[in-house]
């Protein structure tokens, strides 16, 4: 009735249709293939003027100024070791937030917590993942770390005003309900049998989940954290308004340090040409960033699927 | 579990160790919720401020000598100078009548401006009217200036300050309903910045998204529920969909910019690519809601539309598609909501211009709230703090708006089979 009565007419219409449903799902595919060419096509006329080695290996990230006035092509050094280290010394303080907190929430609502009190705290938790970074950006900048500052100084600590510490607590927060859910999650698929044979023999509920439920989902929490870490490296809203934008070394959380994600919105959000090695180093490390969280989601999600065959 | 057998711990210290599990638990959750409670009150407490302005009360003598016929032109602010000074007839040299006149906000003028505009008769009358004060009076008003400070440290000055407290007495400042922070576009000036331009630019960004990936999500569910053979090629599919919802949103801002800007050569800033880019995004969290949908009508509806001369394709559009509506809207409404609120990739193509100018179409040059909550967040002035944190309120307000007809559609119509 919608289409036509005419079977054969209604066959064609139909292939059609199928065609555009396989075209509709290859768009997944084309935007993969999309993000991939553009930052492997700009990452290489990048490392025609800069060095794979130097980019990978650099100890001093200074985009801005011609430190070899002689090179030709380049307009400073880019070393992405210390842009490195700043990502990992603020995902390292994030995950020390969201790790404990997201676990043993996890635990309390998967083993403790009525159905009721789970139906209504887990949603709640999940509000925080839902807030917008941005909003998080301007809590990290504006209220926490002028009082870490201020406490700092209180306690002798010289504190800098865009400290490490401010932008990784905060990010923490905001990655607990990763953690948690999914935690949580793995922790309700272990199977009841394995609790209710460590309860028969006469453990309490703290031993059964500490000997005998945590070891079983151990791969799952493991997954859970990787992709809260993997969340926290591509984060970039709380950094560009918390975080630094000197490249600094150093692993003291009290210090300004500055990420990759800080570095790529630095470096193109300014107004400069197209083909400087200045905006073509913002692909490169885009590139990094997509690697790096790639690997790590590709790692969580097969230890999850491997996980769950395992139970189910 | 040796260590048991070995040594019995006493019942009592086993007992102790489980009660600190469970409080371990409560206090991680107890935190979890006090940071949220934490956020909440903070922006709230910040925020509410900007719902209220500043204005001077000021008898504002449209003089034909200064405005002439009341050209767009015309040296309005003037007006309002010379109604101030006339309430301090005091000041006399030209630096203390800059200062006095710093104590008007540059809108003034344009107010004025419009009443003219608006009513050419007045010209020539003496009028009370409610004209905006400069951001700085208005944060010495809602007490956001320590007096405490060193005077060189301050933006207002002693003369200023006494100034303001004088005006206070005659009744001539007021905090008064701020409109123009719904009504207005962004502006340099805190008392004169609002959100509508930035909500626009939004309005147009999700509408193109929606108008993108909606469609095209739920087609590429269509395809992976129901049509697919489960060869390499949807194991392909699968896996992408899989990854992409985990790439940083950052990724795909190069995307945009490389592919859309420099490679199509699509108009900077305008909500267009926005949109585009978004949709990308989003598409991962539609495709994935939807095809839980479509999985969660039973097969016999299916079998039932096969059964009575149904194609395969009409069995799906027909039958399996409008039941599952209501959880893809779900899906769908949730994706807006996460696209609402993303600021990086819309800061890499662009829309993170200063633009004044209220968008008329998706590609005209645009911000969207959160990036212009970003921009606000940047801006060194006071005064910007609470216009910030109103405008996050804002946002917030959209997404818990978006979250709660998610949550009612779902309770509403989502069948149980």
């Amino acid at each position: 009735m919608y289409v036509t009565l005419n079977p054969g007419n209604r066959k064609v219409v139909e292939g059609v249709i199928l065609w555009i449903l396989v075209l509709s799902s290859t768009i997944a595919i084309l935007t993969t293939l999309g993000i991939v060419a553009s930052l492997l096509f700009e990452s290489v006329r990048f490392f025609k003027s800069v060095p794979l080695t130097d980019f990978l290996f650099g100890l001093e990230w200074s985009p801005q100024t011609a430190i070899r006035s002689d090179q030709v092509g380049a307009s400073g050094t880019f070393g992405a070791i210390p842009l490195l280290a700043g990502t990992a010394l603020i995902s390292a303080i994030a995950m020390m937030v969201a790790g404990p907190l997201g676990l043993f929430a996890a635990i309390y609502l998967a083993e403790y917590s009525s159905n009721r009190m789970r139906s209504l705290i887990k949603p709640a938790l999940e509000i925080l993942a839902g807030i917008p970074t941005v909003v998080y950006g301007f809590l990290a900048a504006l209220i926490v770390a002028p009082f870490l500052r201020s406490g700092g100084e209180g306690l002798g600590f010289e504190v800098s005003s865009e400290s490490a510490l401010a932008a990784g607590l905060v990010m923490g927060v905001m990655i607990i309900p990763i953690v948690s859910s999914l935690s949580d999650d793995v922790i309700r698929a272990v199977p009841q049998s394995l609790r209710e044979g460590s309860l028969g023999l006469g453990s309490t509920r703290a031993e059964m989940i500490s000997k005998v439920v945590l070891p079983a989902a151990f791969p799952g929490i493991v997954s859970a954290m990787l992709l809260a870490t993997s969340r926290a490296i591509g984060e970039t809203m709380i950094v560009v308004m918390a975080a630094g934008l000197a490249a600094n070394l150093t692993a003291n959380p009290l210090q300004a340090v500055t990420t990759v994600t800080v570095q790529i919105v630095t470096l193109l959000t300014g107004d400069q040409e197209f083909d400087s090695p200045k905006t073509l180093a913002a692909f490169a490390l885009g590139l990094l960033l997509f690697l790096v969280t790639l690997v790590l989601n590709v790692i969580a999600l097969r230890v999850v699927k491997n996980f769950r065959e395992q139970y189910d | 579990m040796t260590e048991y057998f070995l040594e019995p711990a006493s019942l009592a210290k086993r007992h102790r160790a489980e009660r600190r599990y469970r409080l371990y638990g409560q206090l991680a959750i107890g935190l979890a919720l006090l940071f949220l409670v934490l956020i909440f009150t903070s922006l709230i407490a910040r925020g509410y401020g900007a719902l209220q302005q500043t204005e001077m009360r000021l008898d504002i003598i449209f003089d034909k000598d200064v405005i002439g016929d009341g050209g767009i032109q015309a040296d309005y602010q003037k007006l309002a100078r010379n109604a101030l000074s006339e309430i301090f007839p005091g000041v006399k040299n030209r630096k203390d009548k800059r200062k006095l006149y710093q104590l008007l906000s540059d809108g003034a003028g344009y107010q004025l401006g419009n009443s003219v505009q608006n009513d050419p008769s007045i010209i020539g009358a003496r009028q009370s009217i409610w004209v905006l004060a400069a951001d700085d009076v208005d944060m010495y008003l809602k007490g956001n200036v320590t007096e405490g400070l060193d005077e060189s440290e301050r933006r207002l000055n002693d003369r200023q300050i006494a100034w303001i407290n004088a005006l206070q007495e005659m009744g001539r400042l007021e905090l008064r309903f701020n409109s123009r922070f719904f009504t207005l576009g962004d502006s340099r000036e805190p008392e004169l910045a609002g959100i509508l331009g930035a909500m626009t630019g939004t309005l147009f960004t999700l509408l193109v998204c929606f108008a993108l990936s909606f469609p095209l999500g739920v087609l590429a569910a269509i395809y992976l529920e129901e049509f697919a053979p489960k060869n390499w090629f949807a194991d392909l599919i699968e896996i992408n969909i899989n990854n992409l919802a985990a790439v940083p949103s950052i990724v795909f801002g190069l995307l945009g910019l490389a592919i859309f800007l420099s490679l199509l050569n699509m108009p900077r800033s305008a909500p267009l690519v926005g949109g585009l880019v978004l949709a990308l995004m989003t598409l991962p969290t539609i495709i994935i809601a939807a095809r839980a949908a479509l999985k969660s009508v039973p097969p016999s509806i299916r079998q039932a539309a096969l059964g009575l001369g149904a194609s395969p394709m009409q069995s799906v559009f027909h039958h399996v598609l409008p039941s599952a509506m209501p959880g893809i809207l779900t899906g769908a409404i949730i994706g807006m909501a996460q696209a609402l609120g993303e600021t990086a990739p819309l800061l890499m193509i662009g829309m993170v211009a200063f633009i004044v100018d209220i968008p008329q179409s998706i590609v005209d040059p645009a911000t969207a709230l959160p990036v212009q909550i970003f921009i606000w967040a940047d801006s060194p002035e006071r005064a910007f703090v609470e216009k910030t944190a109103a405008g996050i309120l804002v946002l917030l307000a959209f997404l818990v708006a978006m979250n709660l007809s998610a949550i009612i559609l779902r309770r509403r119509f989502e069948r149980r089979w």
